[in-house]
């Protein structure tokens, strides 16, 4: 059974405009960004759209901006753009650790950041990280622009705000401050695979390490990408002691609802949401005091 | 007079001649083979593990744009194609007529103008399942009342089989002071090759000559069988196995594949390309392990082990086609009393047919050697830890001394030379043993966990002696042809075929070393039944023991032709003349002599009257034994008391492969063989579930280890020469796959082991490893 994809109509799109009036009027139409995702979907017959928009031949959606308020991040951005970037490595640790972990240099040389949030799978890394850094999601459609909050961005497995003719064009994430440090830990089989369990954890401390604010994201968690709320509110106000690690990484524990499949029982998923949450926790602190 | 050049012979770590095209990607796989008309074999596959096919429709797919031939079981029918021999006795469904017994199954075959066009006929073929009751399980397909996998046998079971002498054995362990048992399961895995199996059929109509490019490990056979079959005869057949991307034992198998791109050729008088995809092979071909046992190990207090005994039940899946030699229906496993001076042992094995894919394979195992080392080798450390004896220990005090080889093993083996203690010695200084076990010794106290495991195995490679081993009745010789040129070059000819393990290097320096002519100037060749000698092909580390050593006798029968032309050349009487390597000459007047490359020219120019022209020699080698690489691995891991992951921090692993030929290729194909030794302890597996859906079809689901996982390999040599090769060499190629799957389990056991933990089934998941340490209240939650 050789495994090709079903037929398909293929358009490339040169704007924003155009790609939004494609994605519109084509019959049931699907975004082409990297194709790091949709075409082993469509190959595997997981999805059979019968038309594709591409649009990487969009010019200036693939940029990292950090002159304004946010770190603003085209949609086109390449993950290898990430991995690549001194402004990443050294002002979000959390998204460098990120990108570093998902998949493999080729699948990063084409994923890009849109592609990886949009996909919205459970197993997708960058959604976490937009959840705890609590970015926004900048969307056009044909009747113009919205800006959505990542927390209300994944809505299920494969399923997000957008609606089918919209595109996801920048994610704006606000910028680091003095006191502000993240991590991503990822559990995986070998490199390269989709993580068994994944935390990303995003903190701002005062001067005396007391934490102000606090952002969790989980990936392979739940059926979707998940924020771990009830840890993060436990957490702001309080200095970060052990104690109070323990008790935030129950809570996100207790947030997460993992399934059970090849990549281990749910029992053992929830185990590492804990481990994992302390640990990543544990880290952003340490980078948020000036460490490494 | 001309120098005598560097030739590279024996030891010399030349790099390897055929890597020149295989970087460039010059090489030629089956899929980079095309001829003109050529069409493309696709096939519907089975969803169902076990289902009735009530129907067939495929006029909509004959319909379809590009399709030139549909081809199913009942077409087989006639030509008595639709089941075919299996290599144990056994046959094979090529087709299916009455009902699909495994998922993935090939069902029907298409053929089209594309590969594109084939795909999507495949998915108008309509068949009408009745999905039946499914067993995966071999315990339970024994049992009463199980679903029958094949109607033609009205029983799942395949074989029993027995080995040893079970009355002494079990008096041992009557009278023993202590016993350790483990059930153990060693997983079903799938050897991975780069290369999917595929080939490329072209039948000349007019000639009424079938000529088969296949992914095969062994041409001959092949040829033979098909012929059998067929009545094609054999001079018309020819099967040709190109470059191969990796064979590991899975392409020793004949796949549905193959014999429907044949038909499928006859039918349409075009070629017929067949490849997988690897969503198709890897679910479809021939697994490897499956087994189920129960080991049990008798010793003194003083910890002499006395007596080995395992009961077990292997899955061969719907059909029986280990590629066993005929005697030995569960292959070498009776190895199983390893490297220790036992004085009895019994296995007895129950082989079960289940609904999944046949195999069985020697899975870079010389036929169940793998399993038979694991279970002794993890028996042996659990016997160690009850003991309170160090393993190393009990190993070096249980070892066959090497003043016993030849040694006749209780099982019937005659091992042909070893130094057990002087390998396990060498592997424990490297490693500094002592202080690691006094390090784990305080990070114990410290609640940490460090474990250290050894595997000191013994392989029984090289089949094999023809008093004892053939295959569907064809005795397993190793055969070389080789001819010199009149300028002294060489074209060296191979009933083995290599799939990436460097004969035509190999091969050209056991040559070079017994004639003096440079690797340069030899051209070795494989794989071709038309050209190459008769041989039952590569597996189970059997090249160089049995090719190998023919090359080195053939090459000597020309030495000794040479011998009398160099004579005559000389003018000497043949009884003076003195070979030194690349060059003869009378004896007490080196400066007077003629080279190998002269003789040659001499042999086709000026041979002695009465003498044949021509410098070439023929040899078919049957081993008077088989040989007995061994080794000594040790292994470091820390796990982490959150995760549960056994990080392997060292490994060291001493082989002993007899005389080397060439030690960069040795290198690599331990460390080839170590790293599919660790995928399989950590992360391989292929899985059912009571469905007989499979899991762990493809590389997203199936992992292998990348080049980031797999731990630095630090590897070492003691030379023990095998007393009966030609070369004093042995088999290497699966040493390590076979001998360090124990070393890693014995390591994250041995770091448990304080806690009350015995064993764990391989692969080692993080998760099973974080279950334990939950029982025994040791995982932390930071
Ligand atoms: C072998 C392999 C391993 C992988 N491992 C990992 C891993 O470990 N972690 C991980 O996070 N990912 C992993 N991935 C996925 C990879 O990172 C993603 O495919 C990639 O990030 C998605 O981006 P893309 O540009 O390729 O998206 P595409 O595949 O082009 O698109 C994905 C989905 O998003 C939609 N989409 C894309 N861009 C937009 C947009 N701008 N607006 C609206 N919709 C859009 C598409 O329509 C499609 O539905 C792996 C992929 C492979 C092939």
């Amino acid at each position: 059974m050789f495994v090709i994809p079903d037929r398909f109509s293929y358009t490339v799109a040169h704007s924003v405009e155009e790609a939004v009036e494609l994605l519109h009027t084509l019959e049931d139409s699907k975004v082409l960004a990297g194709g790091q995702s949709l075409i082993p979907f469509m190959k595997l017959g997981y999805a059979s759209p019968k038309s594709l928009v591409d649009i990487n031949r969009i010019p200036n959606l693939d940029y990292l901006d950090d002159s304004g308020e946010s770190l603003k991040i085209g949609a086109l951005t390449r993950i290898s753009r990430l991995c690549d970037s001194e402004l990443v490595a050294k002002d979000y640790p959390l998204i460098h650790d990120a990108a570093l972990q998902i998949a493999d240099p080729l699948v990063r040389n084409l994923g890009t950041f849109g592609g990886n949030v949009c996909h919205a799978d459970m197993g997708d890394d960058l959604p976490a990280v937009c959840l705890a850094m609590n970015a926004e999601m900048v969307a056009s459609g044909p009747s113009g622009q919205r800006v959505l909050a990542a927390k209300d961005f994944f809505v299920d497995r494969f399923t997000t705000l957008l609606a089918s003719d919209e595109l996801l064009t920048e994610v704006r994430i606000p910028k680091n401050r003095r006191g502000c440090g993240g991590a991503y830990l990822k559990l995986e089989r070998r490199v390269g695979d989709y993580a068994i369990v994944g935390v990303a954890a995003q903190l701002e401390v005062d001067g005396d390490g007391v934490c102000r604010s606090v952002g969790i994201g989980l990936t392979s968690a739940s059926t979707k990408p998940i924020k771990a709320s009830e840890a993060e509110s436990w957490l702001v106000g309080k200095s970060l002691s052990d104690e109070v690690l323990d008790k935030a990484s129950t809570l996100a524990m207790n947030t997460s609802n993992p399934l059970s499949d090849i990549r281990g029982p749910a029992e053992y998923k929830k185990a590492m949401v804990k481990v994992l949450t302390h640990r990543a926790l544990k880290l952003a602190y340490k980078r948020a005091r000036g460490g490494l | 007079m001309t120098e005598v050049p560097v030739i590279h012979g024996m030891g010399s770590a030349v790099k390897r001649k055929e890597d020149v095209r295989f970087i460039q990607g010059r090489d030629t796989y089956v899929d980079d083979i095309s001829l003109p008309g050529m069409v493309y074999l696709d096939f519907v596959r089975s969803p169902y593990a076990h289902a009735r096919i009530r129907s067939i429709s495929t006029e909509r797919a004959k319909g379809a744009p590009g399709v030139v031939a549909v081809i199913t079981g009942k077409d087989l029918q006639p030509l008595g194609l639709d089941w075919i021999p299996t290599l144990s006795g056994d046959k094979m469904m090529v087709l299916p007529t009455e009902k699909v017994v495994f998922q993935m199954q090939e069902v029907v075959g298409v053929v089209a103008e594309s590969r594109y066009a084939a795909a999507d006929a495949v998915k108008l073929v309509e068949v009408d399942y009745e999905p039946l009751p499914v067993v995966t399980d071999p315990k339970k397909a024994l049992e009463e009342g199980s679903p029958i996998v094949r109607e033609d046998k009205r029983t799942n079971h395949v074989f029993h089989w027995e080995a040893g002498d079970r009355e002494a054995t079990d008096r041992l362990f009557e009278q023993a002071d202590v016993v350790v048992g483990q059930d153990m399961y060693y997983q079903r895995i799938h050897v991975s090759y780069m290369e999917p199996c595929g080939c490329v059929a072209y039948y000349d109509s007019v000639k009424g000559t079938p000529t088969i490019w296949m992914t095969t490990q062994a041409p001959h056979v092949v040829r033979t069988v098909a012929s059998l079959i067929t009545k094609i005869p054999e001079n018309k057949i020819r099967i040709i196995s190109p470059d191969i991307g990796g064979g590991f034992g899975g392409k020793v198998y004949v796949y549905p594949g193959s014999i429907v791109a044949a038909v499928a050729s006859i039918v349409t008088g075009r070629p017929v390309k067949w490849v997988n995809d690897r969503s198709d092979d890897h679910p479809s071909t021939a697994f490897a392990r499956d087994f189920h046992m129960r080991a049990e190990l008798a010793a003194k207090r003083d910890g002499t082990l006395l007596a080995f005994r395992v009961k077990a039940v292997s899955d061969h899946g719907a059909f029986f086609g280990d590629a066993n030699p005929s005697k030995f229906p569960f292959g070498l496993f009776s190895i199983c009393t390893g490297s220790y001076d036992l004085k009895a042992a019994f296995v007895e094995v129950d082989g079960a047919y289940t609904n999944k894919p046949q195999g069985g394979i020697a899975y870079r195992c010389s036929f169940r050697v793998t399993e038979a080392v694991y279970a002794i080798e993890r028996l042996v450390d659990i016997m160690a830890h009850r003991l309170g004896i160090d393993p190393a220990e009990l190993r070096l005090k249980n070892f066959i001394p090497p003043e016993k080889f030849p040694y006749r093993s209780v099982m019937g083996w005659v091992y042909d030379s070893g130094n057990y203690a002087g390998a396990l010695r060498k592997a424990m200084e490297k490693i500094g043993y002592e202080e690691l076990r006094r390090e784990q010794e305080e990070k114990r106290k410290r609640g940490e966990l460090m474990g250290i495991g050894i595997s000191s195995f013994t392989e029984i490679v090289g089949a094999g002696p023809s008093h004892t081993f053939d295959i569907l009745g064809i005795k397993m010789f190793g055969s070389a042809e080789i001819r010199i040129h009149p300028t002294g070059k060489v074209i060296a000819r191979f009933g083995t075929r290599s799939q990436g393990q460097g004969h035509e290097t190999t091969y050209a320096q056991i040559i070079a070393e017994e004639l003096g002519i440079p690797i340069e100037d030899i051209t070795v060749e494989e794989g071709d039944t038309d050209t190459a000698p008769y041989g039952l092909g590569t597996y189970a580390s059997r090249s160089t023991p049995t090719a190998g050593a023919a090359a080195a006798v053939a090459s000597r029968k020309i030495r000794e032709k040479a011998k009398k032309i160099a004579a005559h050349l000389l003018e000497a009487r043949e009884e003076d003349v003195v070979w030194e390597r690349g060059r003869f000459y009378v004896k007490g007047a080196p400066a007077k002599y003629k080279t190998i490359q002269e003789v040659a020219f001499a042999a086709y120019t000026n041979h002695p009257p009465g003498m044949e022209a021509g410098l070439e020699a023929v040899h078919y080698y049957d081993p008077p034994n088989m040989t007995f690489p061994f080794g000594s691995y040790i292994c470091v891991v820390d796990i982490d008391r959150g995760t549960g992951e056994a990080k392997v921090r060292r490994f060291v692993a001493v082989d002993d492969c007899g005389n080397i030929i060439n030690p960069l290729i040795v290198d690599g194909q331990i460390h080839g063989g170590l790293t599919m030794g660790f995928g399989t302890a950590f992360m391989e597996e292929i899985g059912y579930d009571q469905d007989g859906n499979i899991y762990g079809a493809n590389f997203m689901d199936y992992t292998i280890p990348t080049a980031v996982e797999t731990p630095k390999w630090e590897t070492d040599k003691t030379v023990t020469p095998s007393p009966h090769h030609p070369l004093g060499a042995k088999g290497v190629g699966e040493s390590a796959t076979v001998g360090s799957p124990a070393a890693f389990v014995n390591a994250v056991v041995d770091a448990l082991w304080p806690l009350g933990v015995t064993h764990i089934d391989m692969p080692l998941y993080p998760w099973k490893i974080r279950r334990l340490l939950e029982e025994k209240g040791y995982a932390l939650d930071k």
